[in-house]
């Protein structure tokens, strides 16, 4: 089995976000592999130990993203592909599933896995544009991803519970936290991954002009603070003022 | 350039599993030991066998590796587990991997870097610990056995351990030619712990008595040639005082960094209190004389790593990071004022568990008397 796992290198998420002049976000500072991605690479690895094949990283990012790849390539995957251009810097969601989707359709996978959404982004647009390019069916939101024969199960996380999802493969699929804690990577898999190939790959050579983006930022506003709520004290009937505001708001 | 990108991207991964699945339970682990299904999870993870060959499940690792983890283990504030793990890496599986025959390897070393066994050694006695040469610990040839006869005292591990290194002497007349290592399994006839020993810090960890009686092992557990024992010794001692002080500097450096957020935030006549210049300089102290013990760490571990043997700077990084270590806590403990003597600030603990650094793996005055042999004096 072949499967595709995306992955996004990103600023450092415990580190403060800022913005540039033109209102993107700084990516000048520490960056790490999307912590999103990490499930992904596991869930991926996980079927791998389960069904046999490969596991292939797919990245569009600058040249230091290469870092986030080879983090990938140290918890086990086997090999990866990095679209850099400079030209690419900004894409919007659409351009980045574009390209994807270009790298991507070359190798024929059987899965590709992404993340639900980037930690940074937070669009979660780029699967299922990915998944329409590639002509793939999705299901998005896996806590458990099974490969039946050619089909792709899935445990769909919703709000009530779960939902059994299943899809013809191949097949994307977008999973959450509940596959696991991504595995951490021993010393001798740190070492195996600095001679695992890295295929780079050049806008030109994907065949994609790249026109102008579909999204620009119109500006940047902070968002409202929040207002100090009410403090009831206890002189004896708060209980009857909660229950009254409850009402008041229509909760109750 | 000690470490490369390779240790970096280790040090986070280590960084990541001690967050998570160590930290949160190390005050537990202060009050009942930590349980034996840590270390297989270290074990699982390489963690235990980072430089050690693949062939016997090793990483295949340089030195710094091993550095890597000592470090962490000291950043995360590990104490006694840090050093369990220490013991089990860096002091009792050493002479087997580099002594040891094929044969050995498998039966000892193999599983302890899975961490299926616990493993420790055993050096000091009740009436012999800094005079090494003094122990009272006989391994008698019978046929094809062993037959040893002694205690040991203060064995890190040595409760739990699945087996012991144990040093002995076989023969009073040959002078440094007549030790020997040989490895005493649990549960072997004649073997007993006989106490668990409680201690100042390292409380996470055991420490235990042990009584051999007429315990009979195979010929087969003597590690490397008979008589040799003395000079493997003291090549498993400048490794193990190596990998103590990085963990030492490494604990200096968390304690710094502690105490100098703390000064930062914490307000007294109406400023805080790192402001006061005899607080600042305290505090610049202890990060200056860390940094320079780290660099003369970091340059004699590098000597190590390449396969010199340079006892005297050992000694010397050995001394200098454990009298660090506890001079930088007990520094904090000042500067925390009434909340550095509590529980519940990491600083007291630091300097108990610091404080054994100055004792074991030779005294400091073990230290100067070697230094001082060094120069000839
Ligand atoms: C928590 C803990 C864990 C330990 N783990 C282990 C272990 O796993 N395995 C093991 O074998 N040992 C272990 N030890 C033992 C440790 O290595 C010894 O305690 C240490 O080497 C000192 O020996 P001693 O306690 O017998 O002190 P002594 O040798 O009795 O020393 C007492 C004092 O006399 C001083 N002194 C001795 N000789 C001289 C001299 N020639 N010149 C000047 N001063 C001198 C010493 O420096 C010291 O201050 C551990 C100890 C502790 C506390």
């Amino acid at each position: 089995m072949k499967i595709v796992v995306t992955v996004k290198q990103i600023p450092d998420p415990n580190a403060p976000q800022k913005l540039t002049s033109d209102n993107r976000l700084d990516r000048g500072g520490e960056a790490v592999l999307d912590p999103g991605d990490e499930y992904g690479v596991e869930a991926g690895l996980k079927l791998k130990e389960a069904h046999g094949g490969e596991v292939v990283l797919v990245s569009m990012g600058p040249a230091k993203a290469a870092d986030a790849i080879r983090k990938g390539l140290s918890m086990g995957a086997d090999r990866a592909i990095h679209v850099s251009d400079d030209s690419l810097a900004g894409a919007d969601a659409l351009l980045t599933a574009q390209i994807l989707a270009a790298a991507i359709k070359p190798e024929n996978p059987d899965l590709v896995i992404c993340g639900t959404e980037s930690t940074d982004g937070s669009t979660g647009m780029v699967p299922p544009m990915l998944a329409e390019l590639l002509g793939m069916p999705q299901a998005t939101f896996a806590k458990q991803v099974e490969v039946k024969g050619d089909k792709v199960s899935v445990h769909r996380q919703t709000n009530e519970g779960y939902e059994v999802v299943e899809a013809q493969a191949p097949a994307l699929v977008t999973v959450t936290a509940g596959v696991g804690e991504p595995r951490y990577a021993s010393l001798k898999g740190i070492m195996a991954a600095r001679s695992k190939e890295v295929k780079k790959v050049e806008l030109s050579a994907l065949g994609i002009e790249k026109g102008s983006p579909a999204e620009s930022v119109e500006g940047v506003a902070d968002a409202e603070t929040r207002k100090a709520g009410e403090v009831i004290e206890d002189d004896g009937n708060a209980a009857e003022r909660i229950l009254a505001f409850l009402v008041q708001v229509k909760a109750v | 350039m000690y470490f490369t990108d390779a240790h970096e991207e280790l040090r986070q991964h280590i960084r990541r599993f001690l967050e998570k699945e160590v930290k949160p339970h190390l005050e537990e682990w202060e009050e009942a030991m930590f349980p034996d299904s840590i270390v297989r999870r270290f074990g699982e993870l390489g963690f235990l066998g980072l430089r050690y060959p693949p062939e016997y499940g090793g990483q295949g690792g340089d030195y710094f590796s091993a550095v890597v983890l000592s470090e962490e283990m000291a950043r995360a504030g590990c104490g006694g587990l840090g050093m369990a793990v220490a013991v089990q890496a860096e002091m009792a599986t050493p002479p087997v991997n580099k002594f040891g025959t094929h044969e050995q390897k498998q039966r000892f070393l193999a599983p302890a870097i899975a961490g299926t066994a616990i493993a420790a050694i055993a050096m000091t006695e009740p009436d012999a610990g800094s005079d090494l040469a003094g122990i009272q610990t006989v391994a008698r040839k019978d046929g094809d056995q062993w037959v040893l006869n002694g205690r040991k005292i203060f064995i890190t591990n040595g409760a739990r351990a699945s087996w012991i290194l144990v040093v002995a002497k076989s023969d009073r007349e040959r002078g440094h030619s007549g030790y020997n290592l040989i490895v005493v399994e649990k549960g072997t006839p004649g073997f007993q712990v006989t106490r668990t020993l409680k201690k100042l810090g390292m409380h996470s960890s055991d420490t235990a008595e042990l009584l051999f009686e007429d315990c009979r092992v195979p010929a087969g557990n003597l590690i490397g040639d008979e008589g040799e024992g003395w000079k493997q010794l003291m090549w498993e001692l400048q490794g193990e005082r190596m990998i103590a002080a990085a963990g030492e500097v490494a604990g200096a450096e968390r304690i710094t960094e502690y105490a100098m957020d703390y000064a930062k935030s914490r307000q007294a006549f109406g400023q805080p209190i790192a402001g006061f210049q005899v607080i600042k300089h305290r505090l610049v102290d202890m990060a200056t004389r860390t940094a320079c013990v780290r660099s003369f760490v970091y340059e004699t571990a590098q000597r190590w790593d390449k396969g010199e043997y340079p006892v005297r700077e050992i000694s010397q990084a050995k001394l200098l990071a454990s009298q660090n270590a506890v001079w930088v806590a007990d520094q904090a403990i000042q500067i925390l004022g009434g909340h550095g003597y509590m529980r519940e600030f990491p600083v007291e603990r630091a300097w108990r568990d610091a404080r054994l650094g100055r004792i074991g793996a030779g005294t400091d005055e073990i230290m100067k008397e070697i230094i001082g042999k060094s120069y000839g004096l």
